[in-house]
């Protein structure tokens, strides 16, 4: 099972930043050449990245969020870094399918060029936008690299025109729709940053709701907020517990051949079994638990 | 061989990172590297080396070259070098 409960935004331009960022234990580093970096500074991003890339094994997964096609950057930051083969390509504001087509053609391009095996290299969208939120399932299926939709917040809120709140009732619409978008399509849902990182109470709270919501993790920004988003995405003891009894039960039955199940009184089917199984990978996944099927 | 035409500059004086400064110099006045660097002594040698591959990846064969080091690691040194190099060619995005 892939994880990317946590995706921790690296500046591009900070050599410090960039040398250290592996050890903190985020499931993706994204090292960033759009928002976190100067104007006049975007040529040297490119090359400090590209050089860091290429001297430095992480050992994590490893994207890098391009500047937009659109803007006078963004070609020249694919050409460069897809030199050095990264894990994926992150593209900020998407708001059409053909922007995924476009860039998708580019790297094919480039893995030919370079000798990569075809497709490796994986993509993910932050939509930022309405216009992208209507057109999310489109841009996750418009190509098979694409491994992960991103809701990026502030740039969304003021599209939308509101402002943050305690409770998160501006991104109510907006995280709905993208991750229904993102499961139909068969990919992660992965939410925005929480800037704030004194403030750990209302992380908790946000980092919380959106795993209720069905979000396969975070983007941060600070790596104090890591341990904080896997604590919250690791089952509990409790959790697993009952993911094995429903299983045994479940299996109990199949021997059985009979066709009701039930546990504590509660009946069994099929989504609760699947359910539990997916605990059991997931607790797996973060070596909480061994055995238990990989999805 | 290449010919630099402007000066420029790329980097900071930030800890882990180098500010490299090139300026032109007639093509009889070859190479010459001005170090600055807390590890001068241990780590001098190695810097001046770096800085002089990029150079001659870039087939430049004269440049005067002041680097201010902070403890860069060999990539940074190289990311910094290509920067200038690149903006000293006149190939920085924004003018």
């Amino acid at each position: 099972m892939k994880l990317r409960r946590t995706m921790m935004f690296v500046p591009g331009n900070n050599p410090g930043m960039l040398i250290n960022a592996g050890i903190y234990g985020a499931d993706t580093i994204i090292f960033d050449l759009e928002d976190s970096v100067a104007l006049s500074e975007k040529d040297a991003a490119r090359h400090l990245v590209y050089n860091a890339m290429k001297s430095i094994t992480y050992s994590c997964e490893v994207a890098v969020r391009i500047n937009h096609i659109s803007t006078p950057f963004g070609y020249k930051d694919l050409e460069t870094i897809l030199a050095v083969k990264p894990d994926l390509i992150r593209l900020p504001k998407a708001e059409t399918a053909a922007d995924i087509e476009e860039i998708d053609e580019i790297i094919t391009a480039a893995e030919i060029k370079h000798g990569f095996l075809p497709g490796s290299i994986k993509m993910m969208a932050a939509i930022e936008t309405a216009k992208g939120i209507r057109n999310a399932y489109s841009i996750a299926t418009a190509s098979p690299r694409m491994v992960a939709l991103a809701i990026g917040g502030e740039d969304y809120l003021a599209d939308i025109q509101t402002s943050r709140t305690k409770d998160g009732k501006e991104f109510f619409a907006g995280r709905g729709q993208l991750i229904l978008a993102a499961r139909e399509a068969g990919i992660h849902a992965i939410d925005t940053v929480f800037g704030d990182v004194n403030n750990e109470e209302d992380f908790i709270a946000e980092t919380t709701r959106i795993k209720e919501m069905g979000f396969d993790g975070k983007s941060v920004v600070n790596p104090r907020q890591i341990k904080i988003v896997h604590e919250i995405y690791t089952p509990s003891e409790k959790e697993i517990d009952h993911a094995q009894r429903v299983i045994a039960a479940y299996e109990e039955s199949l021997t059985r051949k009979s066709g009701v199940v039930s546990l504590n009184g509660k009946m069994i089917d099929i989504p609760v079994v699947k359910r539990a199984q997916r605990t059991l990978a997931y607790a797996n996944a973060v070596g909480k638990y061994e055995g238990g099927e990989t999805l | 061989m290449l010919q630099i035409i402007q000066p420029s500059q790329a980097g900071t004086v930030e800890s882990n990172d180098i500010l490299i400064i090139l300026t032109p110099v007639s093509a009889d006045n070859g190479i010459h590297v001005e170090l600055t660097s807390p590890v001068l002594k241990k780590y001098g040698r190695q810097i001046k080396n770096v800085i002089q591959e990029v150079l001659l990846e870039q087939g430049i064969e004269a440049i005067h070259v002041s680097a201010n080091d902070r403890g860069a690691l060999d990539c940074t040194i190289r990311a910094r070098m290509m920067t200038a190099i690149d903006r000293a060619k006149g190939e920085e995005e924004l003018g």
